[in-house]
Formats: structure tokens, C-alpha cells, sequence
């Protein structure tokens, strides 16, 4: 325990130089609850563009598939192995090693009624978690933190690792935190003329007045920054990482769950999937990036006993056609299957029935699972949140927790 | 209350009616009454409009000819659009920093996002501009019209596939539920019928608006309690008739030019009956809200948070200047989330405390260092992803995520024109620069002071001294309100 014991102190220790230097209300805010062990965490993955489930999870058996695509179906003999009728892309090496070992769970035909192949409109439903006739302005993640951090002072239990901040981690009176870099973000947002401007306001909390919004806002950030600049000091990754963007990102989501720091969810895109041209090579990297990233990221939580309190998971806005089109790429389609990685799942391997490619709505995958009850599990059975107020309907729970 | 003096009852106003105007206008305006000015913002100085265009309609084909086009061609027409786009987001841009009638502009980027649309073509983005800044001030009804003839909102809403065998809901359900009554004010139903009266209403391969009588469906329709043989123009009309599309449109224009956090719903009934028996006459409703005392309560003042194409142009507005790359300003749209002619969906940008999380906030204190100190650019917007996939044109929405991405770790280059700006402070004693600066571009402050502005201030020169105090104080949050 001596490593922890190392951490407390680094972490006690910078807080009172910080605090020294803190404007007396945000003192506060530097006292941020340290998380007890065990604390579970969500990491989204969001494959953006619409990726091609079909070449994903691969039905090597279907002749239906290797008809509707005679160019871009991949070989039975290529594909990595799942079940009798199923296979693995074959840049997924490293997450087959987790599917076999009951680490990874694949949903599969997940979607939601009335389907849009907007990409803007779909990944909007995605991250609001609305029915596709709704038009929402806040993001599942953002209520998530609505409910849950009612009185917090920080946005760090949500952080997205990006320059700007996804709609889905915006709520109604709380957002979350993006940052590409956590030393930058430190450096950007504690400028000495920001902190002597929050001495000099005076607040008056009243709710419908913006100029304390942004004031709180912006205290929020620096004491935000302040403290996860901290944490991250705290723990550095022995295991190199992949020098890609999501390798780099990866690699700063391990390093704060490493630490004490509060955050629940961490938010992360990979892309861009929209394969309309040349899809396989451009698949194929892309595929190839997420399993070098993600395998090195869980063989860094195996070593520190952190495998088992977090969930990996991967979706999409879309997935694509069922057939390819004229340019070795496919259209936006419907249905999708999902990844769930991580140490704490009750039910492993394929979790659900295949893509069924004889009951098509032109041309396109019917979704069977609703998008919204994986959100109602992982919200309700690992997060241990209100996922009825959040989402706002009661939906279903699956029982992969 | 302390009473609202008249120098920021006038910033107040021109805030909200335009994008801001420096002191010299400000004290120009203090000599004249309410009526004279307010007079003057809603007329402008000239009456003819010019037209924010990039291209011409010879320029592009018509849209029926790219399927016959070989690779290249279509490569060269992808070029022309995303360059159009881009061009004609300047292209306006400029037209609200240079305005001469700022209303008309602030009115157009209000319908900008209430007709929120969608399209690659950039000449159907060029023509609905057009359509929306000519009817800006003039009348919703033609206004609501002319918006819902346009090609790029009937494609958008897939009215071309709106058909008497095979109706189309998408296009009359937007109509009803954003642009006129809003939700909960008609049934399945009526959308039902209603999209059967626009059946056959389209447009033609040079980009004009059709009536396909071929496909329309012209038999009987009920909806909202009337029944007739109703036709798309008849349709737009009974949502006129309904009261409730002059509150929905009244309360969304008081939300946008007087209060978005608390909604004075006896004012707004007051406004929307007035606006009502009018006919729709826009420039009526806006005079009566910017003649009225309680236009200018201290509640109202400095609440509004500016959409981050009002905090660009305001910035533009005070202090003259030209960007190395004038694409950069789309760079900055992208980073704080609002990119002209992307809405992030039908319902528009939302607005209000949504422009502000913690990474938009840091960035929008940082910008005006960024663009005065021709600091480097260090942080990317999120990708634009295309709209409808199916077709070609993904690529054209690519290409524009690459060419800004290109822009990123650049230096802002632009070329200020300072002394304009300093010109203005020439009379003001130099210990009271600071407090004039501050009350010049802030019309609310509660942290900016002199003690403070001085500490970081270089007052090496006077000129050094204005300079340092503008760009401190167009980094403070009180800044990004209006």
C-alpha cells in the first residue's frame, strides 16, 4: 500500500500549496470527496461516422452476406472465430483475447424505432437518448450528472477527453469537462487575471442571473483543473500505449482511474467510420487503432486491480447497409452491434442473437435491443444512478450486469 | 433599483437590435429620443438590399445533370459547393461586421436558426439567406412562405418525396411543430392532412419552386377543425389564422431579444395578440418591444448570453480588422458551437447557458488574446459530419473537416486597425480610461475594475495602456454577455 499511501500524500501535499493560493470560496471546492475503492466507472467509446457493423461482427456463414457484398464481405477464413455462425473482423486480434477470456460482451441489432441515416440527426438521439421525434437539448450523460451531482462543485464526474464537449455530456444545470490535456487545461484556465477576477465578483446566486452562471462556471473549471491535474500527477502508466490520438486518450483516461479522482464517466471519439468509399482499408485501421488502444488499456487496469469496477463501451450512430455500394464502401443503414469490455460483466460473449439479414426493412437491419436500455442498465446496475429520471421512460434492463 | 442611466440603455439596445455599436455612435445617439433611434435601427439607412452572394446561378448545374457527370466533373461541383459554403459563411459574417442595419442581420440569424436547414448545395443555402434577410423584418406569413418554397428546406424536409401515393410526413410536421403553433397543439392527425395539402410542392433542376399537380392530393383534408380541398398555400394559411402561431413565434422572439431566462408571459400575450392583428408584421412587433419602458429593466440588461457568431462579430464591430485567412472564423464558429449553416439539428441551436461548459467558456476568455496577440490556435472543433449519406457529396463535408483541421496550430494572423480604435478614447483623461473602456464594451460589470484592469495593464504608453485594458476586459465573463 505503499503507493497509495505515496498518492494520498502527493495528493494532500499539492492541495495545500494549491489551497494557499485559492480565493477563500473556492477553497471549497478543493475538498473533493475521494473515492472510496471499488468505484465504478463508464468509458464511451464512440466510433463516429456510422461504423459497418456487418464487417464487425461478420455472420460467415450467411450466404445472404457474402451475396449482398461479393467485394467487401470478409473471408470466413480471415475472420476470427466467435461462434459457429459468427466472426470477429481480423484487425481485432486483441479483443478476441478478451472475448475468450469473458471479458467482452457483444450486443448485437441495437438501434431504436423510426431510424434516422442522418448521421447529425442519429448521433443527436444517440447522445440525448430521445425518441427520434423528440428534439432534445440535453445529453444522457449531462442528466446523469443532473441527478447525481446536485450540490457538486466540480464537473470531473464526467470527463471527455477533447478540445470541445459532446452533447451527450451536457445536462440542464450540470455539464461535464473536456480537456485533451490535462497539464494543458491546468495552464490555460489558471491565469492569475481569472482568479483576480473571481476574487472581485461578488456573487449573488441568483439563479436566472448568466453573470454568476459564467462566474460559477468558470470557478468550477479552475478549481476542476486544479484537481485533475493533481490526480493525474499521481499515477503514471508503465504500459506504452499506442502513439495514436486514442492511444494518447486512453492512456490519460487510465492514468486518472488509477488515481482518487471522482470522475464516473469518460467520454471518447474514434473515427471517422463513414465508409462510403474504399471502406475496407479505411476499417481496417481504424479497427486496428481501437484494438491496440483498448487492449493495452485493459491489460493496464488487469495489473492494478482496477479491471473489474470499469465498463468499455462502443457504439455508433448507424450502423450501414446491408448491401455494399458501387464504390467499395456501403450507405448509412440502421441497426448496430455494441462492445462491452470490462472485468464486472455478468453475461459474456455474444449476448444476444446475430443480425438477422432475412427480415430486412429495405434493405436495412431491424433493431431487436433499444439503445436506451443499455443506457437503463449501465445507469441503473453500474453506475447505480436514477435511469428512469434520466432517461425520462422506464426502459427495460438487459442482464449483462 | 438604481435607475438604468440612458447612455446603457442605448448599449442595451444596441446589443439586442444589432451586435453592438462603438461610443462614438453611442454618444451620437444620446442627443435624439427613443423614437427617433429605435426609427432608425428598424428602417436602416438605405432600403434596397444587397445580396450576400458567392456564386451565380449559371455557375453551378442543375442538380438533375450531376447523375450524367463522369468523376471528375462531379469532383469540380463538390469543389464549387464546399468553397461556396465556406465563402458565403464570410461572406455574411462581414455583411453583420459591416452592416449599416444590424437589425436586419440580427433578425436573420434569428430565423437562420428558427428555419434551421441543412444543405451541401450552396446555392440553395445562398438563395434561402437571401429569402430569409429580405424578409427579416417584413411579413412572417410571406416570410413563412417564401422560406417553405425554397428548394433547400424542401429537400431538407424531403417534401420532393412528399406524394399523393406515398405521403411524406417530415416536411408539414417541422412546419407545425418549429416553425408556426409548436408541439402540442395539434394531433397526429393533423399532420397527417397537412402533409397531404403540400403533396406535389417541390422544385426543378435550376433550383425554382414546383407545384407537381401530377402527385398532389386534392382531395378533401381536415385539420385543425377545418376541412376543405386544401392546397400547401392554403395549409400555410390556416397555421396563420391560429393564434397560436403569433404566441410561439412572439415567445420565441422575446426569448431571443429580452429575456431568455424569465419569460414575462403577460407580455408576451400583450405581444402576440398585437402581433396577431397586425397580420404578422415583424418590424411592428419589434418596435413595440423596443419602445417599451420595460424593454430597458435592469433584469433584462446584460443577461443574455451572446451566441458565439454575436460574440465574433461584436468583437469585429469594435475593433476594425482582417484575418490572415479569413476561414479561421470558422474555426472559431465550430470550437463554441455555433457553425453558420450547420444547426446541430431541425429545432436550430439552442441557445442560452447551452453555449457555455467549462472548455467554451476558457476558450471564449481566450479568444480575444488569441485574435489580438495573433496567439496560436490550439484547439479543434469537433468534425461536421454530412448530412443525408446516401448521396455524394460526403466527401464535400470531409474535405471541409480537413481544410479547418489545417488551420489548427496556426498563428491568428490579422491585421488590426487600432488606431481608429484608440482615436475614439483621444478626450478621456487617461484615469478614467479604464472605467470608459470598461463601460464601453461591458453593459454589465461586476469584476473588471480600474485597480484590477491597472495591474495587468502595460502603461508603458497611453496607446499600449488602451490596447491591454480592451483585450483584459474582452476576457472577463461579463464580456460574453449582452
Amino acid at each position: 500500500m505503499l503507493i497509495l499511501n505515496r498518492r494520498r500524500f502527493l495528493q494532500v501535499g499539492s492541495l495545500a500549496s494549491a489551497a494557499t493560493l485559492m480565493p477563500k470560496f473556492l477553497k471549497a471546492f478543493e475538498k473533493g470527496q475521494l473515492v472510496p475503492p471499488g468505484n465504478k466507472v463508464l468509458v464511451v467509446i464512440q466510433l463516429s461516422g456510422g461504423n459497418d457493423g456487418l464487417n464487425t461482427v461478420i455472420p460467415y456463414r450467411n450466404d445472404i452476406y457474402y451475396k449482398m457484398r461479393p467485394a467487401l464481405g470478409i473471408k470466413r477464413t480471415e475472420a476470427l472465430s466467435l461462434t459457429d455462425d459468427w466472426g470477429l473482423h481480423p484487425s481485432f486480434t486483441g479483443l478476441k483475447s478478451l472475448y475468450d477470456d469473458g471479458s467482452m460482451g457483444i450486443l448485437n441489432s441495437v438501434g431504436y424505432p423510426n431510424p434516422d441515416r442522418s448521421h447529425f440527426r442519429s448521433m443527436d438521439i444517440w447522445h440525448t437518448g430521445s425518441e427520434s421525434k423528440d428534439f432534445w437539448n440535453t445529453g444522457w450523460i449531462g442528466r446523469y450528472l443532473d441527478a447525481q451531482c446536485k450540490g457538486c462543485d466540480k464537473p470531473t464526474q464526467a470527463l471527455e477527453i477533447d478540445d470541445t464537449l459532446s452533447l451527450a455530456m451536457k445536462g440542464e444545470s450540470a455539464k461535464g469537462l473536456a480537456f485533451t490535456d490535462p497539464n494543458r487545461l491546468y495552464n490555460t484556465s489558471n491565469g492569475n487575471y481569472f482568479k483576480d477576477l473571481l476574487n472581485a465578483h461578488a456573487s449573488h446566486a441568483e439563479e436566472h442571473n448568466n453573470v454568476d452562471y459564467l462566474y460559477k462556471t468558470m470557478a468550477e473549471t479552475i478549481s476542476s483543473a486544479t484537481y485533475i491535474q493533481q490526480q493525474f500527477k499521481t499515477y503514471q502508466s508503465k504500459e506504452s500505449y499506442p502513439n495514436t490520438a486514442l492511444g494518447r486518450d486512453m492512456k490519460v483516461i487510465s492514468e486518472l482511474i488509477m488515481s482518487d479522482i471522482n470522475t464516473k464517466v469518460y467520454y471518447v471519439s474514434h473515427g471517422s467510420f463513414d465508409t462510403h468509399v474504399g471502406q475496407q482499408k479505411q476499417q481496417e485501421k481504424l479497427f486496428q487503432q481501437l484494438d491496440e488502444a483498448v487492449s493495452v488499456f485493459v491489460q493496464d487496469l488487469k495489473k492494478n486491480n482496477r479491471f473489474q469496477d470499469v465498463m468499455v463501451m462502443t457504439f455508433s450512430e448507424f450502423g450501414r447497409r446491408v448491401g455494399q455500394n458501387a464504390s467499395g464502401g456501403t450507405d448509412h443503414g440502421t441497426a448496430n452491434n455494441m462492445f462491452l469490455i470490462g472485468g464486472g460483466l455478468q453475461k459474456k460473449g455474444m449476448l444476444n442473437e446475430g443480425a438477422d439479414l432475412t427480415d430486412l426493412q429495405d434493405g436495412d437491419l431491424k433493431y431487436k435491443v433499444d439503445f436506451k436500455s443499455v443506457y437503463a442498465t449501465l445507469l441503473n446496475k453500474w453506475l447505480s444512478a436514477d435511469d428512469k429520471a434520466i432517461l425520462q421512460q422506464q426502459y427495460g434492463y438487459l442482464d449483462f450486469i | 433599483m438604481p435607475p438604468v442611466s440612458e447612455k446603457l440603455q442605448l448599449q442595451h439596445l444596441a446589443w439586442r437590435a444589432g451586435f453592438g455599436e462603438p461610443l462614438p455612435v453611442i454618444t451620437k445617439w444620446t442627443d435624439k429620443r427613443r423614437k427617433e433611434i429605435v426609427n432608425k435601427i428598424l428602417i436602416g439607412k438605405k432600403d434596397t438590399l444587397d445580396a450576400v452572394a458567392v456564386i451565380s446561378e449559371s455557375d453551378l448545374p442543375d442538380y438533375r445533370k450531376v447523375k450524367d457527370m463522369n468523376a471528375e466533373q462531379r469532383k469540380q461541383v463538390q469543389q464549387m459547393n464546399r468553397q461556396g459554403v465556406k465563402d458565403l459563411n464570410i461572406a455574411w459574417t462581414h455583411t453583420m461586421i459591416n452592416s449599416e442595419h444590424p437589425l436586419r442581420e440580427k433578425m436573420a440569424l434569428f430565423w437562420h436558426g428558427h428555419f434551421a436547414c441543412r444543405t451541401q448545395n450552396v446555392l440553395y443555402n445562398q438563395q434561402l439567406l437571401q429569402v430569409i434577410r429580405e424578409n427579416a423584418l417584413g411579413n412572417f406569413g410571406e416570410l413563412l412562405s417564401a422560406v417553405s418554397k425554397t428548394p433547400a428546406m424542401l429537400s431538407f424536409l424531403n417534401n420532393q418525396q412528399n406524394r399523393k401515393q406515398h405521403p411524406n410526413e417530415n416536411f408539414a410536421r417541422e412546419v407545425m411543430e418549429l416553425f408556426t403553433m409548436g408541439r402540442g397543439n395539434y394531433t397526429e392527425k393533423d399532420i397527417k392532412e397537412a402533409a397531404r395539402a403540400f403533396t406535389g410542392w417541390g422544385f426543378d433542376g435550376s433550383g425554382q419552386f414546383v407545384f407537381r399537380e401530377r402527385i398532389h392530393d386534392d382531395g378533401e383534408k381536415e385539420v385543425l377543425g377545418k376541412r376543405g380541398n386544401f392546397n400547401g398555400d392554403d395549409m400555410l394559411q390556416i397555421l396563420l389564422d391560429n393564434k397560436q402561431t403569433a404566441h410561439y413565434i412572439t415567445a420565441k422572439i422575446y426569448r431571443f431579444f429580452v429575456n431568455e431566462t424569465t419569460v414575462d408571459d403577460a407580455k408576451v400575450a400583450m405581444l402576440a395578440d398585437k402581433f396577431y392583428h397586425s397580420g404578422y408584421d415583424i418590424k411592428s412587433l419589434m418596435r413595440e418591444i423596443f419602445m417599451a419602458d420595460w424593454f430597458y429593466n435592469e433584469q433584462h440588461i446584460g443577461n443574455r448570453i451572446k451566441s458565439p457568431v454575436e460574440l465574433l462579430v461584436g468583437l469585429r464591430r469594435s475593433i476594425p480588422m482582417e484575418f490572415e485567412k479569413e476561414e479561421v472564423m470558422l474555426l472559431f464558429q465550430g470550437i463554441l458551437g455555433q457553425q453558420l449553416f450547420y444547426p446541430p439539428n431541425v429545432a436550430g441551436w439552442p441557445g442560452g447557458r447551452s453555449w457555455i461548459d467549462s472548455s467554451s467558456l476558457m476558450f471564449r476568455l481566450r479568444m480575444p488574446q488569441v485574435i489580438l496577440y495573433s496567439q496560436e490556435l490550439r484547439t479543434k472543433p469537433k468534425d461536421i459530419t454530412p448530412e443525408m449519406g446516401e448521396g455524394q457529396n460526403y466527401k464535400m463535408t470531409l474535405e471541409l473537416n480537413d481544410s479547418l483541421r489545417r488551420l489548427y496550430a496556426r498563428r491568428v494572423n490579422a491585421t488590426i486597425n487600432w488606431d481608429a480604435y484608440v482615436q475614439d478614447y483621444k478626450d478621456i483623461p487617461r484615469e478614467r480610461l479604464a472605467d470608459e473602456i470598461a463601460g464601453a464594451l461591458l453593459v454589465k460589470n461586476s469584476g473588471a475594475s480600474k485597480p484590477l484592469l491597472d495591474k495587468y495593464a502595460d502603461s508603458s504608453t497611453r496607446e499600449n495602456y488602451i490596447k491591454t485594458v480592451t483585450i483584459d476586459v474582452m476576457s472577463t465573463p461579463e464580456y460574453q454577455l449582452c
